[in-house]
């Protein structure tokens, strides 16, 4: 089961797909989110988000600016303000 | 009958008019597609945040403490209705519905004697709002400058609201503007933007899991609420904005086709009064010429 991720900012829907674990840069570290982790709002710091769309790809990096994570059991929805 | 002259004259102006509202038609259509994508690209974020505030505000326990932006004021006296038109005209029925949704449920306050307020934002609602409500305007944003829907201007109008609110001039504020649904639907849309709106089910949130707060619920609320304002207009304004030159297209492709309908019935018109001069002219000269 993969885990559903959405990255969305005010201007588009950057991704929504189902991926294998995404790291967040949350204001108190860095986590990642595996498929069924628990329910969770954090706010982040710039930073890198990592995806990982198999176990074993290299992760894709994106950069993101401001906003907060909310993971629910639907899956983990990023809503930065800017990213790219 | 008109004369021959006034009725050129007449053909002719109706012919330049066609050609401005062709003109505004197409620079609407152009218009509108950037608009469109801005606004249905927007859409995701606002529902989004909407979704996690809806559910964040089910599930936080309500204290003494939690934001009131929140909460409410416990009251429910005050309305504001945050009513957003464009800056321009010539779109159609596009201002005047947004208008009449803001004043039905205006009347509907009123009668049920909750005093109410209005902010407005684009200077289509100013004239409407200002005749039928005299000395209700709260406050009137001018975004005459403002050539596309900006963030900043969301952001400023969020806080000024917020501030108002803070200052306890209100208790509830509502949201008034059109819904793009396509170049020819555009639907006139009522929003609770203060307190957020809880999410229905709202009452068994207290079997929902558990939710880690990071750093803590008061932090991320202090930072979510006003965002989720300003996004709440944001999204508005450019809903709007596309709703308003989808209006504004079909209302100008309707003008040029009434002024084509026209200017082919004055040209009929033209023609025979035409013919008649020429007959009348004949008849005098053979007349004339029999005489002698």
């Amino acid at each position: 089961m993969p885990l559903h991720f959405e990255l969305v900012t005010p201007e588009k829907l950057v991704r929504s797909e189902g991926v294998y674990m995404v790291t967040v840069p949350g204001t108190e570290g860095d986590f990642g989110v595996l498929e069924g982790h628990s329910p969770l709002v954090s706010t982040l710091r710039d930073g890198d988000l990592l995806v990982f769309v198999t176990q074993a790809a290299q992760p894709a990096t994106i950069r993101v600016q401001g906003g907060f994570a909310e993971v629910n059991e639907r899956g983990l929805t990023v809503l930065a303000e800017r990213a790219e | 009958m008109a004369s021959l002259k006034a009725l050129k004259l007449r053909i002719g102006s109706v012919k330049s008019t066609q050609k401005i509202t062709k003109a505004m038609k197409t620079v609407a259509a152009a218009k509108l597609r950037r608009a469109q994508d801005a606004a249905l690209a927007g859409r995701p974020y606002a529902e989004r945040l909407e979704a996690v505030m809806a559910s964040l505000a089910s599930k936080v326990v309500i204290s003494a403490s939690s934001p009131k932006l929140l909460t409410g004021t416990g009251k429910d006296d005050r309305h504001l209705l945050v009513v957003v038109t464009s800056e321009r005209g010539l779109a159609g029925g596009f201002n005047t519905n947004i208008v009449r949704a803001a004043r039905r449920r205006a009347d509907e306050l009123i009668a049920a004697g909750k005093s109410v307020r209005f902010y407005i934002v684009g200077r289509k609602a100013r004239a409407a709002i200002n005749r039928y409500y005299p000395k209700l305007t709260l406050h009137d944003h001018d975004m005459s400058q403002a050539k596309t829907a900006r963030f900043e201007d969301a952001h400023a109008i969020a806080q000024d609201l917020i501030a108002r609110y803070e200052d306890d001039r209100f208790d509830v504020a509502h949201l008034f503007f059109s819904r793009f649904q396509s170049a020819l639907v555009q639907e006139p849309t009522e929003k609770q933007l203060i307190p957020v709106p809880l999410a229905k089910g709202a009452a068994q949130a207290g079997s929902a899991a558990a939710v880690d707060y990071e750093p803590d619920e008061e932090a991320i609320l202090a930072d979510l609420l006003p965002k989720n304002v300003a996004i709440q207009i944001y999204g508005a304004l450019l809903e709007n904005q596309a709703g308003f030159y989808g209006s504004q297209m079909t209302a100008m492709d309707n003008a040029t086709r009434n002024a084509g309908d026209m200017i082919n019935r004055l040209t009929i018109q033209y023609n025979r009064t035409r013919q008649a001069a020429i007959t009348t002219e004949l008849v005098e000269i053979i007349s004339g010429a029999e005489a002698l």
